[in-house]
This record gives structure tokens, C-alpha cells and sequence, in this order.
């Protein structure tokens, strides 16, 4: 048990996806500009990157075994495309408001290098199934949380007083850069 | 090597297997006829078709009520555009129904305003800024034409004034040169 909230904890704060391991930028720059479809590709990344944690650990383990390692990065691409596949069809039909407000970010979740980073991370951590789970949710957690929290200081940044060859992706960036570095301060929490 | 190909043939059957269970259970209709027709529609809800806005009048295409030459503001290419959709033969415009107008936004003249809010009930966009006794504006980027609110007022202060075409609206205009018979 503790053990786990270790992991989330870890996963969410120390070891944060976006700002300390630096993977999944494409939709944490694409999709924040506005608040409503930041909170639904939130959801919708923490779904695909639970389902891939959980369905990535029990392939490398029973069906690539120690052997077939060299299929490893492969068969992890194929889960996490049918996967999102599955997530697609899924959102289509249950909420067509949130398919439409996504468009073109959902199947960019694939290429997502944050889901399939977070399997290969656990492949390397060695982590058994609940670890594997837990370690998925948390990320995704933390990459939900920060992609809301981006989206809310991009919603304000749009009424600022920001200088002329700043505005836009320039200072989104300068913003996500300073994120970074405050997300520094959580290195020591966990001893 | 053997192994590896068995491996990752029968992930992929899985794995298609279930996506193909989950086509067909999450499917998902097209887009029904009404949508396709009030797409071409120009959003303009101005009832010179004789219906309350765009959609009523895509609704009654759809279920056959209405004839596709009603809607002046999408001009004739509208008509051919609904023709086309439909597979029936263009026809020329209604003119019961109105002339095409080149496009043109509502400009309240602010001597005139009594801030009397009757402009602003009669908007079917809501395109009008203002309040009891205040002064009303007409925003023009959201005015699409229609004149519903020139009849409304009753100091008759709004005209409509032709929008002109600058640096950032102009399009190549569509060949108008009629193809004769020889």
C-alpha cells in the first residue's frame, strides 16, 4: 500500500511527466489553449495511458517473455494504437461534443511519447501489474493535472499585457520553461 | 524467429478482433440529411424563405415540403449547391422570396437612437449591443444582412450599408461568363 502511494505521489509531483521527464509536450502545447478540451484530453490520456500500463506490462511478461525483447517497442506501439483506436470509437459514440472538441489531438495520443514512455519506464523499473497500473494512473494523473493547470495560466495569459513578439506559442513556452523549473522544488520530497 | 512472427501475428489478430467488436458496438450513424443541407445554408436566419431560420427551412427541404430556390442570401450558387447534394435540377431563385442583395451590415445612426430595445428582440443573431435607454450598436463582424431589425425601429434609424471588400476579405471572384451555345 504504501508502496503505491509512493509511486503516485512520485509520479504525480517528484518525477512529473510533462515537467521533469519532458515527454508528451505535443498535446500539452496543443490542446491548452483552452480549458474544456485540456480536461477532456486529460481524461481521455489517462484512460489510453491506464489501459496501455496494464495491457504493455502483461505482454512484455507473458508473451514476450526474455527472449522476444527485441519486440518489445513494437508490440507496445500496437497496443497503444489499438488502444486509442478503442478510446476513439468509444468517445464517437458516448460524448460526440467532446470526439468534435478534440478532433485531431485524439489519435495524436498514440504518438504521445509519454504513453508509450511510461510502459517502457516500467519495463526498465521493473515493476510488477499493480506497479505498472498505479505508475500509468499517476502519470497520467500528473499530466492532467498540469495540462488543466497550463490551460487555466494560458486562458488568463490571453487577456495580459504581453509584449508584441512574445505572444502566442512564445510565451506559452517561457511559461511552461518556468513551470519546469518550480517543479524542481518537489525534488527532494521523497527521500 | 518462428516464435516472433507467431507473437506478433496473434497480437494483432486480437487486437483486431476487439477493435472490430468495438465498431460495431460503438457505431455511429452519419450525418443525417438536415445537417448536410443546413451546412450549405448561409446562417443568415433572416425568414426570407418563409421559415424561422436556416435550420426550420433545412428541416422542410429534407422532408420534401420545401422547393431548394427560397434562400436569396445564398444566391444561386447556394441553389446549385443544394441541387447538386440533392440530385435534382438547379432552378433559378424565387423571387417571392426576395433578390439577392450584395452583402451589406446594419449601421444604427446614433442621432437617431431612442435606446427603445425593439432593434435588439428583432435579431436573430444577436448582433446588437445596447439597453433600455442606452445606445445600441450593431457589431458588424456578427451582422449577416438579414434587416430584420429595420422594420423594428421605429425612428427608422438603421440603414444598411454594403460592406466593401479590403486586403483581408478579398476572394477570386467565381467566372460569371454565361457559356453560350455556339
Amino acid at each position: 500500500m504504501e508502496t503505491y502511494l509512493l509511486i503516485l505521489v512520485s509520479t504525480v509531483f517528484v518525477n512529473n511527466i510533462v515537467l521533469v521527464k519532458i515527454l508528451g509536450l505535443c498535446p500539452f502545447m496543443g490542446v491548452s489553449k483552452k480549458l474544456e478540451p485540456a480536461i477532456g484530453m486529460g481524461l481521455a490520456t489517462t484512460f489510453v495511458l491506464t489501459l496501455a500500463s496494464g495491457a504493455s506490462y502483461l505482454i512484455n511478461e507473458y508473451l514476450l517473455g526474455s527472449e522476444l525483447f527485441y519486440l518489445r517497442t513494437l508490440s507496445f506501439i500496437v497496443v497503444i494504437a489499438a488502444v486509442v483506436q478503442f478510446t476513439e470509437m468509444f468517445l464517437h459514440k458516448m460524448f460526440p461534443l467532446l470526439y468534435q472538441v478534440l478532433g485531431i489531438y485524439l489519435p495524436l495520443i498514440t504518438t504521445n511519447c509519454a504513453v508509450l514512455g511510461i510502459p517502457l519506464l516500467n519495463v526498465q523499473a521493473r515493476h510488477d501489474f499493480v506497479e505498472s497500473l498505479f505508475f500509468g494512473l499517476g502519470g497520467a494523473l500528473g499530466f492532467s493535472m498540469i495540462l488543466i493547470v497550463f490551460a487555466g495560466m494560458r486562458e488568463r495569459l490571453e487577456g495580459a499585457d504581453v509584449p508584441a513578439p512574445f505572444r502566442g506559442t512564445a510565451i506559452a513556452m517561457v511559461t511552461a520553461g518556468f513551470m519546469s523549473l518550480a517543479f524542481m522544488g518537489f525534488s527532494g520530497l521523497v527521500k | 524467429m518462428i516464435n516472433a512472427i507467431v507473437v506478433m501475428g496473434g497480437l494483432s489478430l486480437f487486437l483486431g478482433l476487439v477493435l472490430g467488436f468495438a465498431a460495431v458496438r460503438f457505431k455511429v450513424e452519419a450525418s443525417p440529411l438536415v445537417d448536410k443541407i443546413d451546412a450549405i445554408l448561409p446562417q443568415t436566419q433572416c425568414g426570407q424563405c418563409g421559415y424561422p431560420g436556416c435550420r426550420p427551412y433545412a428541416e422542410a427541404i429534407a422532408r420534401g415540403e420545401a422547393d431548394i430556390n427560397r434562400c436569396p442570401p445564398g444566391g444561386e450558387e447556394g441553389v446549385r449547391k443544394l441541387a447538386e447534394l440533392l440530385g435534382v435540377e438547379p432552378k433559378p431563385l424565387n423571387a417571392a422570396h426576395g433578390v439577392v442583395k450584395p452583402k451589406s451590415v446594419a449601421v444604427i445612426d446614433e442621432k437617431l437612437c431612442i435606446g427603445c430595445t425593439l432593434c435588439i428582440q428583432a435579431c436573430p443573431v444577436d448582433a446588437i449591443v445596447g439597453a433600455a435607454k442606452q445606445m445600441h450598436t450593431v457589431i458588424a463582424s456578427e451582422c449577416t444582412g438579414c434587416e430584420l431589425c429595420m422594420p423594428a425601429c421605429p425612428v427608422d434609424c438603421i440603414r444598411m450599408v454594403p460592406v466593401q471588400e479590403d486586403i483581408t476579405t478579398w476572394k477570386w471572384k467565381y467566372p460569371v461568363i454565361p457559356l453560350k451555345a455556339a
